[in-house]
């Protein structure tokens, strides 16, 4: 087991190291000069100022000595500094960065505690109605435009019935609990400020709810197929020539089977939604990566950009490792190949 | 309580009927029998007869939309059918236990074996959870498997076909059952752990007293442990008795023609060697014809057979579904044609496929980057002449190097090294560019004739393919007049061209891959455990298309099947593979009259048989063969070698000339002597 988390780990390590040059390659050589950008009309048409805020910048040196410089930056935790608010890119992401992961966090766990036990529920009354159920969840929760999702929750639920807070991460009435985490969940009970816990779980409901809904029906629809699937195989019909309890077939024998794909599935899933929150963070006001992310696109600010791209790589090659190592514990087959 | 008197099992006049959406499939319909505590009770019949799910109603097993809708299954007094899901849950794995025929499949492969050992004990409160797994190693060790405790934490897929089976059964009879239920236990197992397995399945009986039903497709597995016999066929029982009663004298046409139609080990080869087949196939189970079931394709029929027979006693002890032979008469046996006067031509001096030194090795991946290499040793220096015309069988168990071999042959793969030569042409490391001619020539025909078929295409589709590349027919019309000719000629209508794969029988679809082979006109032909998939009726309706178009055609064989006694009925020549490496080498007549090598010796002897002095003689060889990942050193044979001797360990016996054609690479040939030996010197010298 160990060898193989060994071995995974240095895969991963690989991955991240292809990601900072992908990343670096792409911000480097994307269209729009950040100097017309940056500078206006008027300075950019002066040479003099030009050159200066490129040697500023490093953006006068040679590609790999710029990739050099950043590498070695990176080793020290500097992305740089924000070209748009000029300060050091990681502190943006360390800033921002929490709001999301608690976001889509939230989302993912109510998706799960909600979708597996929907799949496997119709997997097990196949037919039934607990089956259509899931099935029409599944299916709404996938094919609605989270826009869409996004607008009708709150014109519903905050516009009409008035049952939930407006956009933003707490109500205008709170404190900010002091940074410890940067999580409000945690930093709100820590400094005893249960209303500010309890308002910001209001404020969280709606755009968790919304960002949930198609993971959920990823997950229903791909647990509940997966269960199908195991329960249609010969040891199955083993367990039921022993004897065994209904309960102790479907939870002991046809579930942990099934939970591979949902394995595979979840941890795409759980990365999708960690990245994928621009629409959701833009329309619920929330101060999370998502929308630190479509400012620094629309300003082409390329440290920020770069930033952000690199963490969601770090994102993708993490949640795939914790997927491999969950995986390996559950299918002993894994290491064998 | 029931006394002793009454029988175990009781079993009255059963039907099982699958409620499906294309109509009632009755498969079960009418059987009947019983079965006494300690009994061993055999049922036999082709694909499809319902074995299997007249098993899984003694344990009322069945799922949706399967249903009991008539009859009686009382087992100890207590009626099966009529019991809540709760009592029958008690039954199952307690009172009766079932062993399935796939091994591989039959694990949860994300459970220990401890796991799935202790919960069927503790499932029926007899033990406390450490008390089962004692037992669960004692079991492991009484099936016959080393060092129980430490293998019981161990995962399914770290054990080999075998070993999961003596899982299965520890499994069956830890709660020490009155009646195990064993549907082909042994199906999916080499020729040597079935008969491991069946050893044990006997000793057990034995020992425990437990009552065993055996379904298998194979009377000789049968015979080998059951005092009794049930002959299936479309959903009812044909004929019940002693397995040598059935053997020697069937009373029903149906085991008259299981019997006839599968060649065995104590027959004498000679002329003709086309089998005895019955036409047609079994009936449509959601439509059984009136009168007789068998009447269609029964060569014995008369006027009363339109009606429905009973199944009555025809002699002490025995009973048949059959006018005929409840009139009294016996059914002879078919009088083996005369040997066709166009003998097999005298073969060419020169050999149409000389192999030499053949060797694939395989560099498997690593299990990570922090590992050596491994390479597996598939193939290992492998000679092998076979000459125009002939037929050479492959043999040996699954993991001994045959399908690569073939694939080597035909190219499929490249050679680690050695020489592969065609006709005269060294094509051990030609491109495939230069390979193509001679593709036209050789042909591969493979177990799976449904996965090796594509099943979007037409049958006359599949066939005209091979003729448009190799430009053997130039126009339309002309690839339909050959498909035509090629569909009459393995013994298809003319009307299968315009049908799918998917509706033809296994059988049949092994005529259709059997045509594409030959639709480019091969002189070559490769069969890869061609019929291994097939039932009996279907497999000597194959093997005889195959003589015939062998006659035909001026074919040559190369032959792969792990059924002995198939392979010495349609081979000239036989080579023993084990571990990729050839053992023995003869004419087949020689090589099952005097098996040199321990090995050949042992794997004859492990075929079922009906000969009770034979039986008992058996070599059962212990182990299974090893990995060729890690083989051996000297022998590769002589971890599992009753005859082995240190000499055996350092050095490696090379293939050696014993007798004209005999090659047989062991330091002590002839040291394991398998039993009929003698028995067939004496049916020589009688004959
Ligand atoms: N789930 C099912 N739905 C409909 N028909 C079925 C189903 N399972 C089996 N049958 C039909 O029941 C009949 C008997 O099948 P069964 O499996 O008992 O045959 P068998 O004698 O065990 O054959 P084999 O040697 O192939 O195992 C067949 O006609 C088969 O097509
Ligand atoms: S009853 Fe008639 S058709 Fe049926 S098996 Fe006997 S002889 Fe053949
Ligand atoms: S060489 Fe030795 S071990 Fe090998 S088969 Fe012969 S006697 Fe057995
Ligand atoms: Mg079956």
């Amino acid at each position: 087991m160990l060898r193989y988390i060994t071995s995974r780990l240095l895969v991963a390590a690989a991955m991240v190291l292809l990601a900072t040059l992908i990343v670096f390659l792409i911000a480097n050589t994307v269209p729009g000069d950040p100097v017309l950008t940056q500078l206006g009309d008027v300075a950019a048409n002066n040479p003099a100022i030009v050159e200066a805020y490129r040697h500023k910048w490093g953006l006068d040196l040679p590609i790999w000595d710029r990739y050099w410089i950043f590498l070695r930056g990176l080793a020290h935790g500097d992305l740089g500094l924000s070209i748009s608010s000029q300060r050091p890119v990681i502190d943006d992401i360390a800033q921002y960065a929490p709001a999301t992961v608690e976001l889509s966090t939230v989302a993912f766990l109510l998706s799960l505690i909600f979708g597996l036990p929907l799949g496997v529920l119709a997997a097990m009354k196949r037919d039934s109605w607990i089956d259509h159920l899931a099935r029409a969840v599944s299916l709404i929760g996938v094919s609605s435009p989270t826009f869409w999702l996004a607008f009708i929750m709150l014109a519903v639920f905050y516009g009409w019935l008035g049952w939930a807070p407006g956009p933003g991460q707490i109500g205008a009435d709170q404190f900010p609990p002091p940074d410890v985490t940067g999580f409000m969940l945690i930093d709100a009970p820590l400094a005893g400020q249960w209303d500010t816990f309890w308002d910001a779980i209001a404020h969280l409901a709606l755009p968790a709810i919304v960002l949930a809904a198609s993971t959920m029906g990823l997950i229903t629809r791909t647990t509940r197929a997966a269960m199908l699937e195991a329960l249609s195989q010969d040891y199955i019909r083993v367990a039921r020539a022993k004897g065994l309890l209904r309960r102790a077939i479907m939870l002991g024998h046809a579930l942990p089977n099934a939970l591979l794909p949902v394995i595979t599935l979840g941890g795409l899933a759980y990365a999708q939604l960690l990245t994928g929150t621009v629409l959701t963070e833009t329309i619920f006001s929330w101060p999370g990566l998502g929308r630190y992310t479509f400012q620094s696109a629309v300003f082409l600010d390329f440290p920020a950009i770069m930033g952000v791209t690199l963490v969601v790589a770090v994102v993708y090659v993490f949640v795939n490792l914790l997927v491999d190592v969950s995986y390996a514990m559950l299918d002993p087959r894994v290491m064998r190949r | 309580m029931p006394g002793d008197a009454d029988p175990l099992l009781d079993v009255r006049d059963l039907r099982t009927w699958f409620f499906t959406d294309a109509g009632v499939v009755r498969a079960v319909d009418g059987v009947s029998f019983t079965l006494s505590r300690g009994e061993t009770l055999g049922i036999v019949g082709e694909s499809g007869s319902g074995k299997s799910v007249a098993a899984k109603s003694i344990m009322n097993l069945l799922e949706e939309p399967a249903r009991i809708v008539a009859g009686s299954i009382r087992f100890r007094g207590r009626e099966i059918t009529a019991l809540p899901e709760e009592e029958l849950r008690d039954i199952r794995g307690a009172e009766i236990a079932m062993v399935f025929q796939d091994p591989m499949t039959s694990l949860n492969p994300v459970l220990r074996i401890s796991r799935q050992l202790v919960e069927t004990m503790t499932a029926h409160r007899r033990f406390t959870a450490p008390a089962a797994r004692t037992r669960a190693a004692s079991l492991l060790g009484r099936m016959g498997i080393a060092a129980p405790e430490r293998v019981l934490d161990a995962w399914p897929h770290q054990f080999s076909g075998g070993m999961r089976q003596r899982v299965m059964l520890a499994m069956g009879f830890a709660n020490e059952p009155s009646l195990i239920l064993a549907d082909e236990p042994t199906t999916a197992l080499d020729v040597t752990i079935q008969a491991q397995i069946l050893d044990l399945l006997r000793a057990l009986n034995a020992d425990l007293g437990t009552a065993v039903i055996l379904i298998s497709h194979d009377l000789g597995v049968i015979a080998t442990i059951c005092s009794r016999v049930l002959v299936m066929y479309a959903g009812e029982v044909v004929e019940e008795g002693r397995p040598q009663d059935l053997l020697s004298d069937p009373r029903h046409p149906y085991t008259w023609a299981l019997l006839h139609a599968a060649p065995r080990l104590d027959e004498a080869v000679a002329g003709d060697r086309r089998l005895a087949t019955i036409e047609g196939q079994p009936p449509d189970a959601r439509a059984w014809p009136e009168g007789c079931r068998f009447r269609a394709r029964c060569p014995f029929a008369i006027e009363a057979c339109a009606r429905h027979p009973a199944l009555l006693a025809v002699d002490a002890g025995r009973l048949a579904r059959c006018w005929v032979t409840q009139a009294g008469a016996r059914l002879a046996s078919p009088q083996p044609r005369a040997a066709t006067a166009a003998a097999r031509p005298a073969a060419a001096p020169s050999p149409l496929l000389h192999v030499q030194g053949l060797v694939k090795h395989y560099e498997l991946p690593r299990e990570n980057f922090l590992e050596p290499r491994r390479v597996l040793r598939a193939v290992e220096g492998v000679d092998i002449d076979v000459f125009a015309g002939e037929t050479v069988g492959l043999v040996g168990e699954s993991g001994s190097g045959k399908s690569t071999l073939a694939r080597l042959v035909m190219r499929l793969e490249e050679p680690t090294a050695g020489r592969i030569v065609f006709d005269g042409q060294d094509i051990s490391h030609a491109t495939q560019a230069a390979i193509r001619p001679l593709r036209r020539r050789i042909q591969m025909i493979f177990q799976d004739p449904y996965a090796s078929l594509n099943p979007r295409m037409t049958v006359g589709e599949i066939l005209a393919g091979p003729l448009r590349l190799h430009a053997l027919a130039d126009t339309a019309a002309e690839a339909r007049t050959r498909v035509g000719a090629l569909l009459d000629l393995v013994g298809l209508p003319p009307a299968a061209a315009a049908r799918f794969p998917h509706e033809f029988s296994g059988g049949q679809r092994q005529r259709i891959s059997i045509a594409r082979a030959l639709a480019v006109e091969p002189d070559f032909v490769v069969g890869d455990e061609p019929i291994s998939a097939l039932d009996v009726n279907i497999q000597a309706q194959i093997i005889n298309l195959m003589i015939g178009l062998q006659e035909r055609l001026r074919l040559t064989y190369l032959f792969i099947a792990h059924d002995l006694a198939v392979v010495r009925h349609i081979s000239d020549r036989i080579v023993v593979l084990y571990l990729g490496r050839v053992m023995e080498t003869a004419k087949s007549a020689e090589l099952f009259r005097r098996p040199l090598h321990p090995y050949t010796a042992s794997l004859i002897s492990a075929v079922p048989t009906l000969d009770a002095a034979r039986a008992r003689s058996r070599i059962v060889l212990a182990g299974e063969i090893p990995s060729a990942i890690d083989p051996p050193s000297g022998c590769p044979f002589r971890t599992r070698c009753p005859a082995a001797a240190p000499r055996c360990a350092a050095e490696m016996p090379p293939l050696a000339e014993l007798a004209p054609g005999h090659r047989v690479a062991c330091h002590f040939p002839g040291s394991v002597a398998a039993a009929d030996r003698d028995r067939s010197r004496r049916s020589e010298v009688s004959a």
